[in-house]
């Protein structure tokens, strides 16, 4: 059968499957969202605003430019980037046009982006969604529908030192988030290939030896030599060589150990992964943040692309909030990594344009502060109205409508309330629950004399104001605040 | 497995006949499948693209395109921040009238979406059977809000809410159409006194594009009760249509009397004329209040009454509007720069429409429990200012 004819055939199957309804048997209409994915209510807004102002901020110090990209990309722009992963990416159905996929990252997409664009240069952040058909564990934070910060920044450069910027953002963001302490692990591909290599693992097993080893944060030891060896088909030696390796831990010293041994030095590839990795870490120890980095043999990130340093950053605990289930790491936060062969596998002539970025994953960082700010008494405004339009008599709405539209026109925020002829006391009710601090009330004497009392909402405290007057001296007391 | 796919082995086994007869073959074998269960048929399909991807899955190689989809586009740095300030200054006019934001996902159980968007429905990006759940991306922002609001039981709640939505238009992106595309709305869910809200909603429209300073513009105003009563009326023939338009325009300089005594005079020849005009009365009472709140939110100025309008889609129920750049517009400006004569359509300056559409909460509520909505969606704004960007960049730019 050709392919063509394979297409036919499976058309008029599935045309024969809506016939029959689609479906075995009717079902309930299910209100929920698609699995793996949650609506954001006005709270979760709320943190997660202050959650992106943050890194933001922190983006923009570094001088980063801000892009963005569709939400799908066309299948054959992702195919072949993603290795084992690309099991779990979104297709679109074929609806007679191209064929599309929802983007897995962020990374690909702006790889497409330069060489597009023929862009050699750039410094970007990139604040978007990404899709995983993954098993979520919506309870820690793991989502299919999730978002993504990442900061990037291609060119040819003088090695490390992008790299070393990068990792001083994962400090900055990740201290003012104030999530509680954080470790950033640092391990280079080279370092990785060639310690794989010394150790004896044949050069077509690397790949998968690497994603049995990134499993070493999930799995003891002892099950991941496992899985080497009998699933993978390592040779005994071959895992307990690489054991002693993967279990070292340090700073710069670790770099200049391997460097003198004897076993790892046979390996050129992993010489230049220890050589850039000091001058890595000389770099951070000026931008002061070797408090927290360590550089880790174990660390071996899922993504095929890497070609240089790749880093993950982790919460060693929870922070304040006393929660009894789980008290463990939350997992990784952020992860990234040097990327120098992407652009090119898009570019027409293989022009290369070496990468090196970071990826924010914010839903754990959402998920906790959530909890945070559940376990504090300390509420939560979801809008920013400054006062309340009211009135305690009836037949004032008119009054009320001129009122507020003076305010918004004056670029006040103001509410009224949709009746007619509403209770003062429902009216006062509405500021105290959605935190309103202002109250202006109208009444028939007040109108008459030209004013209108201004009510402080937590004070209770009234005072008169003249109409004329009202906007200057509402703008006074918000400024204030 | 093995007896229930006899028949399906079947029409593998002679589908991978020789050629010449296969495609008969495989027709013949389809009528014999019609005993075929549906997860006998998901069972053949997965089969049949194992053996596609064996093939290699594509007929012959072909180059790769370095192109974003059909439809959509990335946003380079100088345009995102045209967007951002766009966003704040929408978003500043929201959180002015005092709403909250929310977020929903880009994709929806399809069942979610279907049923609702009536002849746009072809419109939806469905997303491929993988397995799990069918699902298609949101076409507008209105309907996962309602559904939020019956999952969540909300009664009332004033939100906004920016995100992109997807339709498989024919895009014609010069004229800032695409498949992909930004919407802003506003809405007010929740049972209050008549009109009041909805003149909220258009006073937001009006704030929004005087600030955008994008030139002049107008908010076209109906409301779906006129228009079905037109509709009813329209029994009669078609020169009474214009007639009854007019003498309903004149509602803000006649009184209800004269103007009542006047369509009756018109039609009453009708079974039922009476009470129509009285239906039709009421409705347009309704209006009238709203023109009332219209006054004292000062932006009469801008609105108009037009019977003509008659917005796209099925779930409105009461007022509707649209707002549309008028000519002098910068629309027109791009038009003649690419070189090009484009007619001035109308539907390339439409901004920002909306409406009250009291049933859909309803639709998804267990109980069936309504919860009255209106709202606005802006939407296109970059497109339109974008010709204009590099006028614009000589104004001072914030950051």
């Amino acid at each position: 059968m050709t392919v063509s004819q394979i297409d036919e055939e499976v058309a008029k199957l599935l045309e024969l499957k809506v016939q029959l309804g689609g479906d075995e048997g009717r079902h309930q209409f299910t209100l929920k969202t698609a699995k793996g994915t949650r609506d954001y209510n006005p709270k979760q807004m709320a943190i997660r605003e202050k959650v992106f102002n943050t890194i933001i901020s922190c983006f923009k110090r570094h001088g980063a430019e801000n892009i963005d990209t569709p939400v799908f990309e066309l299948k054959e722009t992702l195919t072949g980037k993603y290795g084992e992963d690309s099991k779990l990416i979104y297709d679109l159905k074929d609806q007679g046009g191209e064929l599309l996929s929802l983007r897995y990252d962020l990374t690909v997409p702006f790889a497409r982006y330069l060489a597009m664009n023929k862009v050699t240069n750039i410094k970007r952040y990139h604040i978007a969604k990404v899709y995983r058909r993954d098993n979520p564990a919506m309870t820690r934070g793991r989502y299919r529908e999730f978002y993504q910060c990442d900061f990037d920044i291609a060119g040819q450069y003088d090695p490390m030192i992008p790299d070393a910027e990068c990792l001083k953002i994962v400090h900055e963001i990740l201290s003012e988030l104030e999530l509680g302490d954080f470790r950033i692990k640092v391990n280079d591909r080279r370092i990785l290939d060639g310690m794989f290599a010394v150790c004896g693992v044949p050069d077509d097993k690397f790949r998968t030896i690497c994603s049995t080893v990134d499993k070493l944060d999930k799995m003891s030891w002892e099950d991941v030599r496992s899985e080497m060896v009998k699933e993978k088909g390592l040779s005994e030696e071959a895992a307990d060589q690489i054991g002693q390796y993967v279990s070292l831990q340090g700073g710069m010293d670790l770099a200049e150990r391997l460097l003198q041994d004897a076993k790892m030095s046979q390996s050129k590839q992993a010489c230049a992964g220890l050589t850039d990795m000091k001058q890595l870490f000389s770099y951070l120890q000026l931008f002061q943040v070797t408090d927290k980095v360590v550089f880790d043999l174990s660390l071996a990130r899922g993504l095929d692309y890497y070609t240089g340093v790749i880093y993950e950053a982790i919460l060693t605990q929870t922070g304040p909030v006393p929660k009894a289930e789980e008290g463990v790491s939350v997992g990784s936060v952020a992860g990234g990594g040097r990327y120098d062969g992407l652009v090119g596998m898009f570019d027409p002539k293989g022009r290369k344009v070496p990468c090196v970025g970071v990826s924010i994953g914010i839903e754990r960082v959402f998920s906790i502060m959530e909890q945070k700010a559940e376990a504090s008494a300390e509420k939560v405004r979801t809008t920013e109205t400054q006062v309340m339009v009211a009135s305690a008599q009836k037949n004032l709405l008119e009054e009320r409508l001129r009122l507020t539209a003076e305010l918004w026109n004056a670029g006040i925020k103001a509410e009224v309330m949709y009746k007619k002829n509403p209770k003062l006391l429902s009216q006062l009710q509405h500021c105290e629950d959605s935190g309103i601090p202002l109250v202006a009330i109208l009444g028939e004497q007040e109108l008459k004399d030209g004013v209108v009392k201004l009510r402080t909402v937590h004070s209770r405290e009234e005072i008169d104001v003249s109409r004329a007057k009202l906007v200057e001296e509402i703008k006074r007391r918000t400024s204030d605040v």
